[in-house]
């Protein structure tokens, strides 16, 4: 019969070799489309540049900031933003795809189930390498210069990745629930944007209300900023770095098993 | 009720055997118990309007959806017990197409065959072959989003095909799709039948069910309400309507005392086409003796036609329904906007 045969080509690998396989080919994938949509390229790398050049030339001179070149402090700040605002297309990535026929053409192969989620996750860590790229090329460009050692820079950027995984698991129990692109990508502002502006990214907590200042301390955005600041610019980076390392274990903990219970229960 | 499926069991054991399976959505009892088996190498038209629990059957049959009750196994696996051995058994093709649109054709066949483990070598040339056989060769570079609708449905078989699943699930094939792309969709299934491959396809369209299944279950509210071949299903319903036109209609008066004489019943009479119907218990007999009869009298027959009871007919007399007429169930929206989409033909 014709399924024996075809039985027999199934390269005979061990299951751990398959998840990744899976991962690998879902995240292909999700490079393919991301390659076909221009919109969604330019809102990638231009808004980080759009960002630097704003703050750097517009907002930049109003601001005081300690050690002197705000260029320097507003770097790291850039790094975590453009992360976290572009952890968002993963959530809508899921939900679109959950939407979709093709969801249910997944389901029914014998792939890892876990692979969608993951394929995504690792396609968008990719885009975010470009990313980090981009923003320490256009930082090079108006002034910025690592103070540190490679090897600091390089764990600040592994760092910035971290975070970035962490916050596209959240955002991925957050498409996974409102199953809507729209509806993903508007409602997550209201996270985004509070984490972002009330933080150290672009502004001296000090400068800050007194209220504000303790939230904006226990902020992961906060504490994450610093700690790459420390890595990249003053060489002061505990205990910032363990703050954002725990940070980012806890919300991995938390939304990891949420996202793959949501998804496993979503048909 | 017929039951079609005990002459096949000396065929040996079923590829599908589908036993009490019941599925709620709430408070909406979408399959209330539904038992069937197929044979290998079986076309099964599972027939029913929107709403009857088609999709949902074969969600379950595809490990998508957990029944509340019942089992069901495919070639000898159990749906519940051992979903990834019945996924490497299957093939899928859903019923709106089940690709990724920003992906090529040919990207699509690969990216599937990959996650179906199957190595690059044979990937690769088993999506060149499909695409081939389902004439997507030229498109196969061009992005999916770019497609007609015929092209995919038919890449969207394709990628189902990639294992040379020996069980094939579609649901709806034709549904949406114009009078060509299906005419092409009916004969890439016949094909099936001729690989050997099982079939288990879903439909709203009678005459589809007619013209591909070897079986035919119709799915109501839920429940199966009669199975067999189409055959035996239009002899569930006795015999048909002769319709016989008189060539003149002078002869109509004369022409309607001697039928009425072979038949008890009153026929009935369209005076303007002269045309005479009747009912007939049993249609090959009748129609010799009123021909025979019309003949000796000299009266001048313009035509004469023997009615076989249709699907359409025996659904109606089994649901008290037309397969168009929708129910108003409680659905989701995506539901409703796609039953406008296809305009809920049948």
């Amino acid at each position: 019969m014709s399924s024996v045969n075809i039985s027999a080509k199934i390269k005979n690998n061990s299951g751990f070799y398959w998840t990744i396989s899976d991962i690998w080919e879902m995240a292909k994938r999700n490079l393919i489309r991301y390659s076909r949509q221009p919109v969604l390229i330019g809102v990638t790398f231009i808004q980080p540049v759009m960002f630097v050049l704003l703050f750097v030339y517009v907002f930049g001179g109003a601001i005081q900031t300690p050690g002197g070149s705000y260029v320097n402090y507003l770097i790291p700040g850039i790094i975590i933003q453009a992360v976290l605002f572009g952890a968002v297309q993963t959530g809508v990535g899921l939900s679109e795809d959950m939407k979709k026929g093709l969801i249910d053409r997944f389901r029914s192969l014998s792939m890892s189930r876990s692979a969608v989620m993951a394929g995504r996750v690792t396609a968008d860590l990719v885009r975010n390498v470009f990313v980090l790229a981009i923003i320490m090329g256009i930082g090079y460009a108006v002034g910025f210069g690592v103070q540190t050692s490679f090897g600091e820079a390089l764990l600040a950027l592994v760092l910035a990745l971290a975070f970035s995984f962490a916050m596209m698991w959240i955002m991925a129990v957050i498409g996974l629930l409102v199953k809507n692109a729209e509806t993903t990508q508007v409602g997550t502002m209201v996270i985004t944007f509070p984490l972002v502006f009330v933080s150290s990214a672009f502004v001296p907590v000090e400068t800050m209300p007194d209220w504000l200042q303790a939230i904006a301390n226990i902020n992961p955005v906060t504490v994450t900023v610093d700690a790459i600041r420390g890595l990249l610019i003053t060489g002061q980076y505990t205990p910032d770095l363990w703050q954002a390392l725990i940070w980012i274990g806890v919300l991995l903990l938390v939304f990891i098993p949420s996202a793959i219970n949501l998804y496993q229960r979503s048909t | 009720m017929m039951d079609g499926s005990v002459q096949n069991k000396k065929n040996g054991i079923p590829i599908i055997t589908v036993k009490g399976i019941k599925k709620a959505f709430g408070d909406v009892q979408a399959l209330k118990g539904v038992d069937f088996e197929l044979q290998a190498g079986e076309v099964m038209g599972l027939l029913g309007p929107n709403g009857a629990g088609k999709t949902t059957l074969i969600r379950i049959l595809t490990t998508l959806l957990k029944p509340d009750a019942g089992e069901a196994t495919i070639a000898e696996f159990n749906v519940q017990k051992h979903p990834q051995s019945v996924r490497s058994v299957i093939g899928l093709a859903g019923q709106y197409a089940t690709v990724d649109e920003e992906l090529t054709g040919m990207e699509n066949l690969l990216m599937i065959g990959h996650l179906s483990h199957l190595d690059k070598v044979t990937t690769r040339n088993r999506a060149v072959e499909l695409l081939e056989r389902f004439s997507l060769t030229e498109a196969s570079s061009r992005i999916v989003k770019n497609y007609s609708g015929g092209m995919r449905r038919r890449l969207d078989v394709a990628a189902s095909l990639l294992m040379r699943p020996p069980v094939l699930f579609l649901d709806e094939p034709t549904t949406g799709l114009d009078l060509r792309s299906r005419t092409e969709m009916w004969n890439i299934i016949r094909q099936f039948k001729n690989d050997g491959t099982t079939v288990l396809l879903t439909t709203q369209y009678l005459e589809e069910a007619d013209q591909l299944a070897d079986m035919i279950c119709i799915l109501d509210n839920g429940e199966i309400v009669a199975r067999g071949k189409s055959e035996e299903l239009k002899r569930q319903i006795r015999g048909g309507v002769l319709h016989v036109t008189i060539a003149e209609l002078s002869q109509l008066e004369l022409a309607i005392k001697l039928v009425s004489s072979l038949n008890s019943q009153n026929p009935e009479i369209d005076e303007v086409l002269g045309q005479i119907k009747l009912s007939v218990s049993d249609g090959t007999i009748s129609l010799m003796d009123v021909v025979r009869k019309l003949d000796e009298n000299k009266i001048k027959i313009a035509d004469i036609a023997l009615q076989r009871p249709t699907l359409d007919d025996v659904f109606l007399t089994l649901t008290g329904h037309k397969t168009s007429e929708k129910k108003i169930v409680p659905q989701k929206k995506s539901s409703l906007l796609k039953k406008l989409a296809t305009g809920g033909r049948s």
